[in-house]
């Protein structure tokens, strides 16, 4: 075996050790040792990506001498490499461009913390995408849930108390329901690892009195991410957790957080269950309509919001609707389209997200659009970056928005015509909100204002970060073919 | 009163400023002390109900929410109770369900030299989710020194030196009763011994790291309760807690990521089995223990002190 095959273990392994590590140090040694961390990781990642390309596309990676049923496994595939490049690319510059914030936010003796949740968080979004066996999703689902409300918290406002606890009560709900539905399905198995597992349902369902029973299993658990990860109508947690959290903090749990659960429920669809008994139960009609629904909801309630954030937390709420959409049409297009959003929104929001608090800080360190007036003259370059997500997420050609919803209208047009009408209104009239909502801003923000102030300069630990999510945006709407055919590589050899 | 809640909200004021200054008052007889509580705890619940209440609109809406709060957990009960009816008997319908069980339990001695296969199964054939789970502990203690940890931001102006010696919680202080002193001499040894024992022999009966270290933290929340924090931070400061966590923990994710690694790409891993049944057999599964027991022990009594005081102390 090569040695970059041992890679994903290392993410793992050397993630969970710097959790331990930065607990130990001061706040500032914490900082630097997780920046240079990150970029490690970036390099690891991608060799592990270039590595599978090469050979063949796949390969597994047995955990310990014991091999496949027996032991854990991992995998990494072209799918894995695109996500777990996208996670580590997006959290280095959450955390690059962010950490001005987390010094000023965050109380000095929590520093430190701080950093130890985010690493510990970087090891179970690994876990996570490298997975091979559902019991390891859950365990490492427990350490992503303590950890996002341990980011959340640490703000230490009222709100975010109140917002945290919230979080935290509808993800333990989530959590246990997915409990639930691994033990139901290890029960009818005897298998958590995902590829026997498969095998066993494909022999299981020969008997068609196995069906109620077993999408009671998969339902169960759908519903337990479905709130974890905010799909409609679970998605009254976001505004508060993302509107009120670090801004680093914002960014992470909203692109990356939520996407890990998405990305395990779809593994699991495709590989513990077989997409084949999947598309067989009415599960994914449900999604597809909960994602509509979700996509309607998410934007009606992003115009009624007067707060920036909250405004930015509600279009999520809708694009993860997309996403569900997505799964929820179903076939390689369909699937592929949602992994293409996953990267989209992920790329998109960390962005938004990041772009908001520079633009409050011009405005009296008010997120009220009444005083973003003029705030991209303001800060010039918090403007551009928020003006170029925002044309991003409303779908503008060129941008990485409107290749998603490309995908999105080709998945559609091979459905039925029921889904396909259905599909293509929510794409219209969700295209026009997205747009009522992110044009008033951008007007708002560049809109004349009688508050001067110097102009402010940006360290190049923010310029950058935010050039490599702009250069991905650009990149992702020019040339999205590149990675949507990544992706059917990847889901090619999934099943 | 929502215009408190408000500020509450944007982090101009504390929720529990009236409750800690209540344990201010040393001399106040007892009785007097609990109202004083009980009505700060009603002014509390009080202003906090207001703004619920306006936001969530009126009777009507409570009204639909408890109907379908209670309706849907009757329909998720129905149908937990259907799945369960229908779900196949285990090791009878269904051949399938026994594959991974057998083994372990026909080939688990032999293989990981452990004669207790629980601890065979989570600590060799399925290692990888303990090494998540007993980071999961860490995690929470982290979280709770984010949420619990006094710091400038949550008590607000006055100095932390003076904040820990006014506003320890006095009232449920019982360190200088002498019934529980002279029991804490009694148990407190015997505790540890016991926990040392159950953490020992995980690979040989039933034990192991976590419920052995969970032993061994309750004693030493014992002995903290009886004697007071000012014994225990002599020997079992905030720096000692953090460095023991580190250490356990690091042992354990380097030693399993050698075992990984070693098994993953077919390298001989030169651990000894030992024989099934001695002390020193199972191969990792002991030291291991050690370190998960280390780990639960001091995450045990982190969160009772940090709830107690706000601190893990001698820092």
């Amino acid at each position: 075996m090569d040695f970059i095959a041992n890679f994903p273990l290392f993410t793992i392994i050397f993630s969970l050790f710097s959790g331990v590590l930065c607990f130990l140090l001061k706040g500032k040694a914490a900082k630097r040792y997780t920046f240079v961390y990150e970029i490690l990781l970036i390099c690891m990642v991608a060799a592990v990506l270039c590595y599978t390309l090469q050979n063949g596309g796949e390969f597994t990676y047995s955990m310990g001498e014991f091999s496949a049923p027996w032991g854990n496994e991992i995998r990494a595939g072209v799918l894995e490499g695109v996500i777990a490049l996208l996670f580590m690319v997006v959290m280095f510059c959450s955390i690059s461009a962010g950490h001005r914030f987390i010094d000023t936010d965050i109380d000095e003796s929590k520093i430190n913390l701080y950093y130890a949740e985010l690493n510990l968080m970087t090891a179970a979004l690994m876990s996570l995408v490298w997975t091979n066996d559902i019991f390891s999703g859950y365990v490492f689902v427990e350490i992503l849930t303590l950890t996002s409300c341990g980011i959340l918290i640490v703000r230490e406002l009222g709100r975010t108390t109140l917002a945290a606890v919230r979080y935290m009560i509808l993800n333990l709900l989530g959590s246990g329901l997915f409990l639930l539905g691994v033990v139901l399905l290890y029960t009818m198995t005897g298998h958590l690892l995902m590829v026997p597992m498969q095998e066993t349902i494909a022999e299981l369902v020969k008997d068609p009195g196995v069906y109620p029973t077993m999408t009671m299993a998969v339902g169960i658990l759908t519903i337990g991410l479905s709130i974890k990860s905010g799909l409609f109508p679970f998605h009254y947690w976001m505004p508060d957790t993302y509107g009120w959290a670090t801004p680093a903090s914002a960014s992470i749990l909203s692109s990356l957080v939520s996407k890990a659960y998405i990305f395990l429920l779809f593994k699991i669809y495709y590989r513990a269950i077989g997409i084949s008994v999947f598309e067989q139960m009415p599960i994914r009609n449900i999604l597809l309509v909960l994602g509509i629904c979700g996509i309607i909801a998410g934007s009606v309630s992003a115009i009624r919001a007067n707060n920036i954030n909250r405004m930015v937390a509600f279009s999520s709420a809708a694009q993860i609707g997309y996403i569900y959409m997505g799964i929820g049409l179903g076939g390689v297009v369909g699937y592929s389209a949602a992994m293409f959003h996953i990267i989209v929104h992920a790329i998109t929001k960390s962005q938004l997200f990041l772009t908001t608090p520079c633009l409050a800080e011009v405005s009296g360190d008010s997120l009220l659009f009444r005083e973003l007036q003029g705030s991209g003259r303001r800060n010039r370059d918090a403007g551009v970056f928020f003006t170029i997500s925002a044309l991003s997420m409303i779908g503008i050609p060129v941008f990485a928005g409107f290749s998603s919803k490309l995908q999105f209208g080709l998945a559609a047009l091979g459905q039925g015509d029921i889904k396909l009408i259905l599909v293509m209104l929510a794409l219209a009239v969700s295209s026009m909100l997205n747009a009522v909502y992110f044009i008033r801003t951008v007007i708002r923000i560049y809109t004349e204002d009688p508050r001067k102030s110097e102009r402010t300069r940006h360290r190049p630990d923010y310029i950058i970060p935010m050039l490599v999510l702009t250069a991905c945006n650009l990149f992702l709407g020019l040339f999205s073919w590149v990675t949507v055919d990544l992706i059917r590589t990847g889901l090619s050899m999934f099943g | 009163m929502k215009e408190w809640f408000t500020r509450w909200l944007e982090g101009d004021i504390e929720l529990l400023e009236n409750v800690s200054d209540a344990a201010e008052i040393p001399d106040s007889p007892r009785e007097e002390l609990k109202k004083q509580r009980k009505e700060f705890r009603r002014q509390i619940y009080e202003k906090a109900d207001m703004d619920t209440v306006t936001r969530t609109g009126e009777k009507g809406f409570m009204f639909l929410y408890r109907t379908v709060a209670v309706v849907s957990c009757v329909l998720l009960i129905g149908v937990l109770l259907f799945t369960v009816a229908h779900i196949p008997r285990y090791g009878e319908e269904n051949p399938y369900t026994l594959e991974v069980v057998e083994r372990y339990i026909e080939h688990g001695v032999e293989e990981t030299g452990a004669v207790n296969i629980v601890a065979a199964m989570i600590l060799d054939y399925r290692a990888f989710d303990t090494l998540g789970e007993s980071h999961v502990l860490f995690t929470a203690l982290v979280l709770v020194m984010i949420l619990l940890k006094l710091d400038k931001k949550t008590i607000r102006g006055s100095d932390l030196d003076s904040y820990y010696t006014v506003k320890q919680d006095t009232y449920f202080d019982v360190s200088g009763d002498s019934i529980i002193r002279l029991v804490g001499t009694v148990l407190v040894p015997c505790i540890i011994l016991f926990g040392i024992y159950v953490l020992l022999n995980g690979q040989n009966g039933p034990g192991g790291g976590f419920s052995g270290g969970a032993i061994m933290g309750a004693a030493l929340i014992m002995f903290a309760t009886a004697f007071g924090f000012d014994r225990v931070d002599r020997v079992f400061s905030a720096k000692v807690l953090s460095l023991a966590c580190f250490i356990g923990l690091t042992f354990y994710c380097f030693a399993k990521g050698y075992v990984f690694f070693t098994g993953a790409n077919g390298i001989d891993n030169h651990i000894p089995k030992g024989i099934p049944g001695a002390i020193l057999s199972g191969g990792l599964i002991l030291p291991l223990d050690i370190a998960v027991g280390l780990v639960v022990a001091c995450t045990m009594y982190g969160f009772y002190s940090l709830f107690k005081r706000g601190n893990i102390g001698g820092a």
